[in-house]
């Protein structure tokens, strides 16, 4: 067993609005271990986001999270803003969909590099240089003394990413966080960054959270994942038993949502309905409307995740076989 | 399919490029979009058209439907040249010929209650409807396309995503189209209500005998509802063939190199499969490489790929391919080359920086003049 390099118990995150709250991640646990890729999937709004913003200290200033992340043998929620500051980048970093939102548009790239070196790591101004051409080169940037030279906005999509992921890397995290990371790449792009993903995985023992939601890509690098709807943790487990073997129905609705490339006109049996707003949850399972497997006790009791199969851990009361013609005769009505 | 072959839109030789003005004491620059495409669309098919951001997927959906106007070429519709017709003219045709956008809320007018929108083509197209015949035209729509009726005097920021790409799908309806443009229609949509409407888009499809032009960057929606595949790179067709035979068996490099980029949502096979990886990114189009534009990205370049451009041949099974070298690579199994990280392509100038983003920004239409550009 690869050692726990990060252990989130109870998570919650509450936003306060003028007379109201809301719960936009309630009771998240989970744990990381060294080198492991763990994929967040969900459709948006679900918590995704929140969840592992508030796990860095990087909550809007309406947040509030509970529960406790323990990284490196401290709770990262029990911090002040001036600890985790310090820490953040060092044990654990993040990167985002848009490359722009951490890269600062007027500095040079050599420079805004090197700063992130001389301040958290009190490296020398040469020696961060040399490193951050280093990194340059080790995330696949071509020509990277010539690259570093440039202003973010004068490289494209793809290599603002890299340079992105090479900030983040310069303080050899345990724990890297990348939140829709290809999503705005075009997919020949999209395949490397996720090769350089895996080598960083392999190569560093770096873990690897991948928020994403595109089950495609979780399918190609992801060792575990966790589905989350409506704040909550749905399922979780291995990758193959999710996609083989789901239990959760929001799960298995996920998978026969999506298009193969590898087949053509199959009919999609969607899930049928729209997200539920966080304000207004049904009683009992928040899925409930949506489901095509709901029966009595769905719509009073809110489900558990309690273990299932294997490693699996399932919220959902039904225990019968999750069938596609269900999906689709639920639908039609 | 059918038998006969009824051709509904035929391209010829569509060219078209814009002024970008180079920055301080710089002549503008020329910006390639489309060059020389020529295809057909029958009548009732699906023809998908692929391709990377910036390959010119959306012009060529514009100059099909007349919002742009070509600086060449022909579009001809049931044998009648679009291009260049007066707005007069152009009329009679425009209900044939719909859209539907990506971007479903910024493609709304906000001000605008759902019924104004639904109606508003008829309003220029049919002047002569009586009002009750609109609404009740609006209603009919609403229910095709999955609206609860009552829901006729709202405004578009109360619904979602999903159902504001309903309000656009029912909107492009009411004129009784014959062929729809959907550029990139469910990309920003969630999973399960992309699903929702891609079966939506295929019962309308049926019930409407619609023919479609389905644009999107996403293989494997393109997948699912094309019976014919266009691959677009730099503003040139690589590679068009039916759906089954293009995944089946890509024959240009680029279509090979972008299947393999496809993610599989099944972790088995996608741990055996291996991808013919693509080196940096799709070039500046301001000043794409000579020859074959896709020479500096490619495994299987030689030094006559850098010539002359490579003709769209004729491949078998309806399929067309532009690669010098498509028959040797086919036939022999030629392997990739592995090459060097860097190419002359690899990274745009900061002139090619005119990215996408920008053009695609919501509310962003190509009349515009581009923000930046200013
Ligand atoms: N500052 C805020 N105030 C109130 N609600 C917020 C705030 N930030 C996020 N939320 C809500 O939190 C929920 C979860 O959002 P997020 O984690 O971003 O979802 P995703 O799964 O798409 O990443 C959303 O419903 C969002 O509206
Ligand atoms: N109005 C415009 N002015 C200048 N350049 C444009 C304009 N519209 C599109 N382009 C450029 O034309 C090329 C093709 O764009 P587009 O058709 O939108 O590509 P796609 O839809 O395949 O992503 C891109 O390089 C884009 O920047
Ligand atoms: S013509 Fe040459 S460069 Fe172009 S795709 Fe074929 S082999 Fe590659
Ligand atoms: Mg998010
Ligand atoms: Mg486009």
């Amino acid at each position: 067993m690869s050692a726990i390099v990060l252990d989130v118990q109870d998570l919650s995150v509450n936003f306060a609005l003028h007379q109201r709250e809301v719960k936009a991640v309630a009771d998240l646990s989970f744990q990381l271990s060294e080198g492991e890729t763990l994929a967040v999937v969900g459709e948006s709004g679900s918590g995704k986001s929140q969840a592992f913003l508030a796990i860095m200290g990087l909550l809007a200033r309406n947040g509030r999270a509970t529960g406790r992340a323990i990284a490196g043998g401290t709770d990262l929620l029990a911090l002040s803003r001036r600890e985790l500051d310090k820490r953040r980048g060092r044990d654990i970093a993040m990167i985002f969909q848009d490359p722009m939102t951490s890269l600062n548009p007027s500095l040079k790239i050599r420079k805004q590099l090197a700063e992130v070196l001389i301040r958290h790591r009190g490296y020398s101004r040469e020696r961060a240089a040399t490193r951050v051409i280093e990194m340059l080169e080790r995330v696949g940037i071509p020509e990277p003394a010539k690259r570093a030279n440039a202003y973010p906005h004068e490289l494209s999509g793809g290599m603002r990413q890299r340079v992105m992921i090479a900030m983040a890397l310069l303080c050899e995290p345990k724990i890297l966080i990348a939140d829709e990371p290809t999503t705005a790449l075009d997919v020949t792009v999209q395949a490397q960054i996720l090769d350089l993903f895996q080598e960083l995985t392999d190569d560093f023992g770096t873990a690897l959270v991948l928020i994403t939601h595109d089950l495609g890509v979780v399918a190609g690098i992801a060792d575990r994942m966790m589905v989350m709807y409506a704040g909550r943790a749905v399922e979780k487990g291995t990758v193959d038993d999710l996609f083989y073997d789901p239990r959760h129905p929001y799960t298995f609705g996920l998978l026969h949502s999506t298009p193969h490339v590898e087949e053509r006109g199959v009919r999609l049996a969607p899930i049928k309905g729209l997200p539920p707003s966080l304000e207004q949850l049904p009683p009992g399972c928040a899925f409930n409307p949506r489901c095509a497997f709901r029966f009595d006790r769905c719509l009073s009791e809110r489900p558990l995740l309690i273990p299932r199969v294997r490693e699996r851990l399932s919220a959902c009361f039904y225990e019968g076989e999750l069938k596609v013609e269900t999906l689709v005769e639920d639908a039609a009505e | 399919m059918n038998a006969v072959d009824h051709t509904l839109l035929s391209v010829e030789n569509l060219r078209k490029t814009f002024s970008i003005r180079g920055g301080f004491f710089r002549k503008p620059l020329t910006l390639t979009a489309l060059d020389d495409v020529t295809f057909t669309v029958k009548t009732g098919e699906t023809l998908g058209i692929v391709g990377e951001s910036g390959c010119g997927k959306s012009t060529l959906g514009r100059c099909i439907l007349q919002l742009l106007k070509p600086d060449d070429g022909k579009v001809l519709w049931l044998g009648q040249d679009l291009v260049g017709l007066r707005a007069e003219a152009m009329r009679l045709w425009r209900q044939d010929l719909q859209v539907i956008f990506q971007d479903p809320l910024a493609s709304l007018n906000p001000r605008m209650t759902v019924g104004d929108i639904i109606a508003d083509p008829l309003r220029a197209l049919k002047p002569d409807l009586s009002r009750a015949e609109r609404r009740a035209r609006v209603i009919r729509m609403m229910e095709a396309v999955g609206l609860l009726p009552e829901m006729i005097n709202r405004y578009p920021h109360e619904f979602s995503g999903g159902q504001a790409q309903r309000i656009g799908i029912a909107r492009a309806l009411i004129t009784e189209p014959k062929l729809i443009v959907c550029d990139e229609p469910v990309s920003a949509l969630d999973v399960s209500i992309q699903a929702q409407i891609l079966n939506l888009l295929a019962d309308l499809k049926d019930e409407f005998g619609l023919t479609l032009v389905f644009i999107s960057h996403d293989l494997g929606v393109v997948r699912h509802v094309s019976d014919r595949i266009m691959v677009l790179y730099l503003g040139r067709i690589v590679e068009m063939a039916p759906g089954d035979a293009l995944y089946a068996a890509p024959k240009h490099p680029y279509t090979r190199a972008l299947l393999t980029a496809v993610p599989i949502a099944d972790p088995k096979r996608a741990r055996e499969r291996t991808i013919e990886g693509l080196v940096g990114e799709v070039p500046s189009p301001i000043n794409p490489p000579s020859g074959c534009h896709f020479r500096t990205r490619c495994p299987y370049a030689i030094d006559d790929c850098a010539k002359a451009r490579p003709p769209l041949e004729p491949a078998g099974d309806e399929r067309v391919v532009a690669c010098i070298r498509w028959r040797e690579i086919d036939e022999k199994g030629l392997a990739a080359a592995t090459r060097a990280t860097t190419g002359a392509g690899d990274v745009p100038s900061p002139e090619a920086e005119l990215r996408l983003e920008e053009v695609q920004k919501p509310g962003f239409t190509p009349e515009d003049p581009r923000p930046d550009l200013l």
